[in-house]
């Protein structure tokens, strides 16, 4: 089998992936390799034909394909090689990569790696829904897939079990398409998805969002008859007066999305079980040196702009470890932990020698809240909200010389 | 003449298709009727996958003899028809000094029927075949092994239908009429005619026999429910580790399982229904099993379970008795020519093959067999999936065809060659679960997020699939309802 080397191998052409090539390109690396097992580059922003991506990036509202044609015409006129089509099937700690294409098999050895795969949905198998199997349960993704790439009406009456953000879009695009889309149903008290999709895809369509209310059974034995829903308690269990049938042929699932790291793993990758993504230091380093970590394969991110942000420095942190730059800050010494309502932080580790985003989610909606970032009770960085709410990441920054000597920071809401 | 044959199997189940090829030996023709679209749809798809070893079963009974013989078939069997099987051995252990009484009888009831290899052994010697199994001793069966159900229910209906049997799938038998000697049967709006008639219709055997006015048997549906363990926590198990039998308790108990695929399942549960398809998942059932998982397999997480399904076996005995009945396995002699099989439940995969010689025996008596020149019992293709082979051997593929460089199954990695062998299976069958059945293409823990839209790509592009052609299982299982717009030409 033939073996090649690189500088850097990127997996996955998504947004993140893309970024992070840019980047790297642009601080000063010669010899990138982007891979990508589609046909085209753009990842999942070629499935989402809707618009509201950029307002950040680019200040003006761009569909998905849009917002990734902006950065593949710069990954081309940049000149960076990619492969397409083609799958890696294996990356080792050392950073050795099997992939598979129609050519065929080659073994790769980069001087580093950034994972940028992305995430899967979560299943009905995964949520253990039980009933029967039937015809017409599609994850929204799939689904929307169907619709937008492969114009293929996908059902007529159609009920959406969670409120994450696909699934939200789903809704409206169903509508749009003629169907009847019945209802969305959210185990949580509050909407996984963003407050502008509950606006724009829901309410302006009129189709009606019941919290703390599930799917607790399929109907059907061919295709899908209906659903059996109910409203559940404060623990979650299902208050049994309150189940009803939903006569629909078509539910979506919109309950989670999973990140894709079972190559990670084979790296010897350290998960954070609070993300499903890696654990990383503040230039987005792996547990595994060299291997670094960006996107929603990193954890799971409510806007492509902080991916495409996230991307671009995670691709000049690169260009820095492959210098040996970085070597004076590693190893990232200062772990960070979550306090009160935090339910994530990351990265896990800082060098405390530069300045650094932290990327957070909340555990509950709340209002006039601060995020406070301290060191062994001393303030290190404060940012003050109107809103927080789990779907919606927030970032803070924090200051070098605010940290110089900090041994631990927690991050908690107050 | 069209539609008449020397032999007709009802049902393309294991039993039936083991059948159907065994016959296939032979110069007689053979037909086999199934009311699904596709073989396998049944019982023979939906259980452990277990090659049982023979212990469980009171000797001198068909249970018992069949089991064993079929045991000792199979590995050559496999691998002529190229399907994976893999002997792994089973510990039946014991927690106190009662259930080590059982174990004794275990082994002294399988040693009577021929059991191989059996042994009663100390924790140390638990501990070496595989660690951390609790309890105070265990029978050790070495021939006890694992088999993917429907790859091997498959494989012998491609290769009966290589050796010239014909399949009439998605035909239903509505009625049955001997005339003159010959079986009339009536079977999705076509008429076929045979010499004999052989029922193995699982479930449905014992409506069969109504329609001969054959009326002492009535089939009891008991439902067993399954979960699907992601990949992730294969080689946890060396080998089936099963509670030894208590005297008063229906099944063998919930366990875990391998499969030859990697992943690990967690069942079955034991629940007499009504209805012979009621395939449905319960909830309540769903959260004791995932609550046995988590006591057997410590590392296991709520990420880990990748999917549910249960199967339905058929039962001779109402739930107000439980327990088993024997196989009847009889060549009638009020009704000339019908040889019935009813009842046929655990152990029915392992005796498949033995089944089959059984029924050739009882076919010879009532019309001669003089064997093929031109049979061939073996499957081309490979045992298995691409990505199991070295990566010479795939560099190789690759080179020849370069399909086998495209992966569209990422969570199995199945490649665009399997999918389309699978499409374009020798039985002509082309549903969504019949390509999962035979490329595991949207088996793995996404499910078909990702591949299921590349497969629906491929039937359009190569096979100029419409959205209304898509079927999940049978023609009322559409998973489309057209095209959401004209497309612009």
């Amino acid at each position: 089998m033939q073996t090649i080397k690189r500088d850097l191998v990127i997996i996955g052409g998504g947004p993140a992936g893309l970024a992070a090539a840019v980047s790297a390109r642009k601080s000063g690396l010669d010899d990138i390799l982007l891979i990508e097992r589609d046909r085209i580059l753009g990842g999942i922003l070629n499935q989402c034909i809707h618009d509201g991506f950029g307002l950040h990036t680019f200040k003006e509202a761009l569909t998905g394909p849009e917002y990734a044609q902006r950065f593949i015409n710069e990954f081309q006129s940049l000149g960076i090689e990619a492969m397409l089509e083609t799958i890696v099937l294996s990356l080792d700690k050392d950073r050795a990569l099997t992939v598979s294409s129609k050519k065929g098999f080659l073994k790769i050895q980069a001087g580093a790696v950034i994972l940028a795969m992305g995430c899967r949905e979560r299943t009905a198998g995964a949520i253990s829904l039980p009933g029967t199997r039937p015809s017409g349960v599609y994850t929204a993704g799939a689904a929307q897939n169907f619709v937008n790439l492969q114009n293929i009406m996908i059902g007529k009456h159609i009920v959406i079990l969670g409120s994450g953000d696909i699934g939200l879009i789903m809704a409206r695009r169903m509508t749009l398409e003629g169907a009847k889309v019945e209802a969305v149903f959210e185990l949580l008290p509050t909407p996984s998805g963003l407050a502008r999709n509950v606006q724009q895809c829901l309410n302006d369509y009129n189709i009606p969002l019941f919290l703390s209310t599930s799917v607790f059974e399929l109907h059907g034995k061919d295709r899908l008859t209906g659903v059996t829903v109910a409203t559940v308690d404060e623990r979650f269990q299902m208050i049994p007066e309150t189940r009803r049938f939903v006569p629909c042929d078509t539910l979506l699932l919109s309950v989670g999305l999973i990140p894709e790291n079972e190559l990670s793993l084979n790296a010897g990758v350290r998960l954070e079980p609070a993300t499903s993504g890696a654990s990383v230091d503040d230039q987005f380093m792996t547990s595994s040196p060299g291997i670094f970590s960006c996107g929603n394969v990193l954890h799971v991110h409510d806007l492509v702009d902080h991916v495409s942000e996230e991307a671009a420095l995670v691709g000049r942190s690169v260009v820095d470890f492959l210098s040996g730059r970085t070597l004076s800050t590693l190893p990232a010494r200062i772990p960070m932990v979550t306090g009160k309502d935090v339910r994530y932080v990351l990265p896990q580790n800082i060098s405390g020698k530069e300045d650094v985003t932290l990327s957070l989610r909340v555990t509950r909606p709340m209002r006039n809240a601060s995020v406070l970032v301290t060191d062994r009770g001393r303030k290190v960085a404060r940012k003050k909200l109107i809103r927080l709410h789990p779907a919606e990441m927030i970032r803070i920054k924090v200051k070098a010389k605010d940290i110089e000597t900090a041994e631990k920071l927690e991050v908690s809401v107050q | 003449m069209e539609n008449q044959y020397d032999v007709i199997v009802i049902g393309a189940g294991v039993v039936g298709n083991a059948i159907a090829r065994e016959l296939s030996k032979t110069c007689v023709s053979i037909a086999v009727i199934e009311k699904e679209l596709d073989v396998s749809m049944g019982t023979s798809s939906r259980n452990s996958g277990v090659i049982h070893s023979g212990i469980h079963y009171k000797p001198g009974t068909l249970r018992a003899t069949l089991n064993v013989l079929g045991n000792s078939l199979m590995a050559d069997l496999c691998q002529d028809l190229k399907v994976k099987i893999d002997y792994i051995g089973k510990l039946t252990v014991a927690q106190d000094e009662e259930e080590v009484k059982s174990l004794y009888m275990l082994k002294d009831q399988g040693e009577t029927n021929g059991v191989p290899g059996l042994a009663i052994l100390d924790p140390d010697a638990m501990g070496k075949i595989q660690p951390n199994v609790g309890g105070i001793k265990a029978l050790h069966s070495p021939s006890t092994g694992i088999i993917c159900p429907y790859s091997f229910t498959i494989a012998l209906a491609e290769n009966a239908h290589a050796n010239g049997c014909r399949f009439y799938l998605g035909h239903e038998v509505t009625s049955i009429q001997k005339k003159d000697g010959r079986f009339e049967i009536e079977a999705g709006g076509k008429k076929l005619t045979s010499r004999i008639l052989i029922n193995s219709a699982g479930l449905y055997s014992a409506e069969i026999c109504r329609m001969l006015g054959i009326n002492e048997y009535t089939i009891y549906p008991c439902r067993g429910e399954y979960l699907i363990l992601d990949k992730r926590l294969k080689g946890a198990l060396n080998l089936l580790v099963y509670p030894a039998p208590h005297v008063g308790k229906a099944g063998l108990g919930i366990h875990l399982t391998n499969t030859v695929s990697g992943n690990i399942l967690i069942g079955p549960s034991n629940e007499y229904r009504q209805d012979p398809e009621d395939y449905a998942c319960t909830a309540d059932i769903m959260a004791r099993l995932r609550k046995e998982g988590h006591i057997l397999l410590p590392e296991l997480k709520t990420t880990d379970f990748i999917r549910s399904f249960s199967g339905l076996r058929p039962k001779q005995t109402p739930p107000e008795i439980g327990g088993f009945k024997d196989f009847v396995i009889e060549s009638r002699e009020d009704v000339k020519g019908f040889i019935n099989l009813v009842g046929i439940e655990s152990p029915g995969l392992t005796s498949s093959p033995a089944i089959a010689l059984m029924i050739r025996d009882m076919v010879e008596k009532l019309l001669p067999l003089t064997p093929k020149t031109d049979f061939n019992g073996r499957r081309s293709g490979m045992a298995g999936h691409f990505h199991e082979l070295s990566d010479e051997e795939k560099a190789d593929l690759v080179a020849q065809n370069p399909d086998y460089g495209e992966v569209v199954c990422r969570c199995e990695q199945i490649t665009k060659k399997e999918v389309l062998d699978a499409i374009e299976n020798p039985l002509g069958v082309r549903t969504i679960n019949s390509i999962k059945y035979r490329s595991r293409a949207m088996m793995g823990r996404c499910q078909g997020g990702f591949c299921l839209p590349r497969i629906v790509q491929i039937l359009e592009k190569e096979f100029g699939y419409r959205p209304e052609d898509y079927l999940l299982k049978n023609r009322t299982s559409p998973l489309f309802f057209g095209k959401m717009r004209q497309d612009i030409k």
